[in-house]
């Protein structure tokens, strides 16, 4: 028994999709416990006001919209080496959740920015960084959508996935290299109390963290579902038309 | 390699467009700008750096296409391929004929064109030399996009959406070299992480150019 049996489409559509209206479910919970919690029982900042309660969309999105691409880069790699297509539709799936979950962060950091900074928009490091993610993931769609042949897709994503990453991840210290911007740093999860998020917007953070973890998850089962379903159609299609039915 | 080299060069010599097309397209860059943002001097001397590596950039962008899209075409990228020599010194010689139809000139001409932005003479050298440390990068990244792309009909949009990302670095350190050069201040960071892009995209991306040719060969 290893993880490599869930390989097999059939032994994955078995074990996920049971579970995937579980995670998504408990996923919808514990953002509106979260959300909920974080708007109505949670004092305002002292200096930012109530403004401050949009940290628990911001800071969750802009994690798991980071999160997407690594999980992409760790299918794709899966895919080059090993083959399997579950793996490469997994990336293809996560795509579109990826992407969602850089515009929700780049749009709440800009209804946040504004009453704070002044401003909609600042070329700073970290906004700069999220906008380039952003492209990649169009990339990276558009990539997908415009080849037929789905292994051909599968492999030139992939190796896209790969580059792309190396430049993200340069795209990212070049920025911060190029501008000292106006974003705060590092503040949920570090070494130093001073600068961390206090504990009454912490806990609900928190949760609100674990639920759009669950959400991504819950729908990356359900759209690597749809996808292995959608290619199982399109073989049962082909092969009706070699037969000439 | 040399032999193909070579090839593409009389190419893009000879059948004409592809030589002149980057250089006209950079002189129309720097000729609309100053209209675009109004006749003041200092305001020209400030943007000149970012300005002319945006054009480098573009009118490297500009003439992708015709590193693998035509001979894919005319059916000789087959041929090319089943040639006694690797793919990726196929990708490395395609992306070194496109530097030198494309960014040497670049780097010739920049100086010029800086005198029409009222780039401080101070700067002259310095964007010549970040021009010729970034634009190898411009073109190796770029041979990746288009090989990327070439199973694709009317690939060129796409192609352009797959390689703005990429290129963000390049142009962030190579106008940075270019615009502290010319304000006088030190170039050594920026000039060094600019080399080193360039560098590692020349080690590394032919191999992924390859492996992405063999794909769309297949």
């Amino acid at each position: 028994m290893s993880i490599w049996e869930y390989a097999n489409p059939t032994k994955f559509l078995k074990t996920t999709q049971p579970v995937m209206p579980w995670i998504t479910g408990a996923g919808i919970v514990a953002v509106t416990v979260a959300l909920v919690w974080g708007f109505f029982f949670t004092p305002d900042d002292f200096r930012q006001g109530s403004t401050v309660k949009i940290i628990y969309i911001h800071v969750p999105a802009a994690m798991m919209a980071i999160n997407a691409w690594v999980m992409m880069l760790v299918a794709s790699l899966i895919w080059l080496i090993r083959r399997h297509h579950v793996s490469a539709l997994a990336a293809k799936a996560m795509a579109p959740i990826g992407v969602s979950m850089t515009l929700i962060a780049l749009a709440t950091g800009a209804i946040w920015g504004q009453p704070m900074w002044g401003t909609w928009w600042a070329w700073d490091p970290r906004l700069t960084s999220f906008l380039i993610l952003f492209l990649f993931y169009l990339g990276y769609m558009a990539l997908w959508a415009a080849i037929e042949d789905p292994d051909t897709a599968a492999d030139l994503t992939a190796i896209l996935c790969i580059v792309g990453s190396v430049f993200a991840v340069l795209s990212r210290y070049a920025a911060s290299f190029w501008n000292q911007g106006l974003h705060q740093g590092a503040s949920v999860i570090t070494t130093d109390k001073n600068t961390e998020v206090s504990s009454v917007f912490y806990q609900p953070l928190l949760i609100a963290i674990a639920g759009f973890f669950l959400l991504v998850l819950g729908l990356l089962l359900m759209r690597t579902g749809t996808e292995v379903r959608k290619r199982r159609a399109r073989a049962l299609l082909n092969r009706a038309t070699r037969e000439g039915v | 390699m040399i032999a193909l080299f070579i090839r593409d060069l009389r190419l893009a010599v000879r059948a004409g467009g592809g030589f002149g097309l980057a250089l006209a397209f950079f002189l129309i860059v720097v000729i609309l700008v100053p209209f675009g943002i109004g006749p003041q001097v200092e305001l020209h001397a400030r943007v000149a750096p970012g300005i002319l590596w945006v054009g480098a950039l573009l009118a490297a962008l500009l003439s992708l296409d015709r590193i693998f899209a035509l001979d894919h075409e005319d059916g000789s990228l087959p041929l090319i391929a089943t040639a006694p020599i690797p793919l990726e010194g196929v990708s490395l010689a395609k992306a070194a004929a496109h530097w030198v139809t494309t960014g040497l000139p670049l780097v010739v001409v920049a100086p010029v064109l800086g005198v029409l932005m009222n780039l401080p003479p101070a700067g002259f050298g310095w964007l010549s030399l970040s021009l010729l440390l970034g634009t190898p990068a411009l073109s190796m990244i770029g041979t990746f996009g288009a090989a990327l792309v070439v199973g694709v009909r009317r690939g060129g949009l796409l192609m352009s959406l797959l390689v703005l990302p990429l290129y963000v670095p390049t142009l962030i350190y190579g106008a940075e070299v270019a615009r502290r050069g010319t304000e006088g201040f030190t170039v050594l960071t920026p000039i060094l992480l600019l080399g080193a892009i360039s560098l590692g995209s020349v080690a590394l991306l032919p191999f992924a150019a390859a492996a992405v040719l063999r794909v769309n060969l297949r």
